[in-house]
């Protein structure tokens, strides 16, 4: 009897991974969130502890502007929920639908936004949507409807709601792909055999094709989630770092940018900063613990 | 053994050559005038490595609004250029306060500017002065004189005649009145509040009794701008509230409309796009018969990085940047943006002279939230970005916005509390 000898091409063929992962993604993860607990006096690095965290929520100045990036952030993600998913799983069951033609050609169309980069985006809708040149005026105008064309990304009221809506059009092709394969998935005979039992049409898709998707739908919400509170990208390319007007459009993301690296004669803290990140992941951790212990435990799954 | 020779000499040039280039010095240069590559590649470095030979520059810009967030990291990771181009006041003060600016004023060269164009860089003691100055911005009108001529309006110097004048053009329909939008928000604030502000809190005098405590920024003289400021949505294109900067810029080179509240920078970009003659005056007075005050701003300073390789050959250059030929170069090759140095630049550009013969008539001034009071938290500059947005837009009093803006300041700055 010999001892299982140590299997070394595990840890061989491991390595890479982990070790490029722990340059690029832990080792900043936890300085940043180490450089939070400090702060610069006189050109000093100085440990202050927890204080950062208190200025951040408790002093009005920065505590203001949190809670409105926050719940800024919360918009942006009810809008993904409520537009971008029921959009995404409603495209992929006409999609999934055997006797639609074109099928390929709109799948292709309708996932190419999400390839694109948000600076694209955030640039052709931003020339969509002027009030100069943008088409948007005129195509209302042609139906008449010229009375209901407002320079919405420059409205406190609008700006918020009509980034939301430009993002959902770049991505709502990741739910409809995610959802779409989950309904190839489901075999005929299960169909097959409650339509023997009187289940066809819209019912079946209720009744059968929901119930085995919801894992799926499950998983693009925590997508949805995580992407929405780490978002950055398109505000800062349509309405800068200031994410205008008057803030109405800053989340979290943009306000960690422009506390972190300073913007025009503001000059960057990276302790605040750090300190705004921290908070960020605080609030993603919490969101997807949430989900994995709240509700995808209690999932019903069925074998198929 | 022909073909010996051949092998000779060729072995040689490529000695020769590789000795020439280990030679060269090359400095690099950090900026944010993503604009003026051309200017740099075609005049200003031709002209600098002609009379210096062994010196080779790199203009190497990066976006305006990126400037300073991408010229910090590099700072601290150890890989910006050799020569930085200095924003006016605190950003540079920090970069000099955090070792990463030398201090120049032992340089003989400092001597060619007066205490006003090198206070935008010198700490507040104003022992040290850490970067070279360049150039300043004036703010005005530029307008549309085919326009003007057309519908007959003469040009405004008082506030009332330059109401009429918006009145009269919004009537004709021809051209949209202002050329404004408060999307990017910055243009509210510098071509509207700062450029019309000095008139109101009389310049220097106002700005430095802002500084000293003395005055509050809800005194009339400070809120009476923001009122001004909401009478002219009216007059501002239809969606004005989307519309951008370049938006402003293109509508006014377009010839769609007349008047264009501006920074002198414009003009270079301005003769090139538009086709219609263009003139500029000075922002109007409350009252005929008023002084006037311009904003006569400090804005471009070159200085050097702490940390370079090469500092006698960055000294060289600033050197040279503080002396008569460049700013002659720089003057005329980039009109809008006025040298600073003592001897008086000859401009040929009329536009730019036009601008520059405010300084004769009237007082200047800087912007009213650059020096120390953008220090702490809130921003002042950055609060009055958005206080001008909404004062344009209507959405808050003038009152209130002064209100707002004086308890941000007196936060954290001592002598308003």
């Amino acid at each position: 009897m010999s001892r299982p000898r140590f299997r070394w091409h595990i840890v061989v063929f491991l390595a890479p991974a982990v070790l490029v992962y722990t340059a690029v993604m832990i080792f900043p993860l936890f300085n940043t969130l180490r450089l939070a607990l400090y702060s610069k006096i006189d050109q000093e690095r100085v440990f202050v502890g927890l204080q950062n965290f208190t200025t951040l929520l408790g002093d009005p100045l920065w505590s203001d502007q949190f809670w409105n990036a926050l719940g800024n952030n919360f918009w942006f993600f009810l809008m993904h929920m409520l537009v971008q998913n029921p959009i995404g799983v409603a495209l992929a069951a006409i999609l999934s639908h055997p006797r639609l033609r074109f099928a390929a050609f709109y799948r292709s169309a309708i996932f190419i936004p999400t390839i694109l980069s948000f600076v694209i985006v955030g640039f052709a809708w931003k020339l969509i949507l002027s009030p100069i040149w943008g088409i948007a005026p005129s195509m209302l105008d042609a139906v008449g409807l010229k009375s209901l064309f407002a320079p919405w990304l420059g409205k406190e009221e609008y700006a918020l709601t009509t980034l939301s809506l430009i993002s959902v059009w770049q991505f709502v092709g990741i739910p409809m792909m995610l959802i779409y394969a989950a309904l190839l998935s489901i075999p005929e005979e299960i169909l097959e055999a409650g339509e023997i039992d009187g289940i066809t049409g819209m019912s079946a898709f209720w009744k059968i094709k929901l119930p085995l998707i919801l894992p799926s739908i499950g998983i693009i919400s925590i997508l949805t989630f995580v992407g929405n509170f780490n978002a950055f990208d398109l505000i800062y390319t349509t309405q800068g770092a200031l994410a205008g007007p008057d803030f109405s459009t800053d989340i979290l993301g943009t306000f960690m940018y422009r506390t972190f690296f300073g913007f025009q004669l503001q000059l960057g803290d990276p302790y605040m900063g750090s300190a705004i990140a921290s908070a960020m992941f605080a609030i993603i951790l919490i969101g997807v613990c949430l989900y994995l212990f709240g509700i995808q435990t209690r999932m019903r799954r069925y074998q198929l | 053994m022909k073909r010996n020779i051949l092998a000779l000499a060729m072995a040689s040039t490529a000695l020769l050559t590789s000795a020439a280039y280990a030679e060269d010095v090359t400095l690099t240069i950090e900026s944010w005038r993503n604009d003026d590559l051309a200017l740099w590649q075609e005049k200003i470095i031709p002209a600098f490595e002609a009379s210096h030979p062994g010196i080779k520059l790199k203009f190497t810009p990066s976006a305006p609004t990126e400037y300073n967030a991408a010229l910090n990291s590099k700072l601290d990771a150890g890989s910006a250029g050799d020569l930085i181009t200095c924003r006016p006041f605190d950003a540079s003060l920090a970069l000099y306060d955090a070792g990463h600016l030398s201090d120049l004023s032992d340089m003989d060269a400092m001597d060619n500017f007066s205490d006003v164009a090198k206070a935008a860089w010198q700490t507040d003691d104003g022992s040290a002065s850490f970067c070279v100055p360049m150039a300043a911005v004036i703010h005005g009108f530029i307008y549309n004189k085919d326009a003007f001529n057309e519908l007959g309006i003469e040009v405004p110097t008082t506030e009332e005649e330059f109401f009429a004048a918006l009145d009269k053009i919004k009537e004709d329909g021809t051209y949209i009145p202002m050329a404004m939008g408060t999307n990017d928000q910055w243009e509210a604030a510098t071509m509207g509040y700062n450029n019309i502000g000095p008139n109101y809190w009389k310049g220097e005098e106002g700005r430095k009794a802002l500084i000293a405590g003395e005055q509050k920024l809800t005194d009339e003289q400070w809120v009476a701008p923001y009122a001004t400021l909401a009478k002219w949505a009216p007059y501002l294109g239809d969606g004005f509230e989307a519309q951008t900067y370049p938006d402003s810029q293109n509508l006014f080179t377009l010839g769609r409309a007349a008047i264009y509240p501006a920074g002198s920078w414009e003009i270079s970009g301005f003769n090139a796009q538009a086709d219609f003659e263009m003139g500029a005056f000075k922002p109007p007075v409350r009252n005929a018969g008023d002084e006037c005050y311009i904003s006569d701003h400090t804005d471009i300073g070159i200085g050097m990085n702490a940390k370079t390789e090469h500092p006698e050959q960055a000294k060289e250059f600033l050197a040279w940047v503080a002396s008569p030929e460049f700013a002659t170069i720089f003057g005329n090759a980039l009109p809008g943006f006025f040298p600073l140095s003592k001897t008086p630049v000859e401009l040929e550009d009329p536009l730019a002279k036009e601008f520059a013969s405010w300084r004769g008539e009237c007082e200047s001034t800087i912007r009213s939230t650059y020096q120390i009071l953008s220090r702490g938290t809130p921003n002042l500059e950055n609060e009055t970005w958005g206080a001008s947005a909404a004062a344009i837009k209507g959405t808050e009093t003038p009152e209130a916005l002064g209100k707002k803006l004086q308890e941000g300041l007196a936060n954290w700055y001592e002598p308003q509390k």
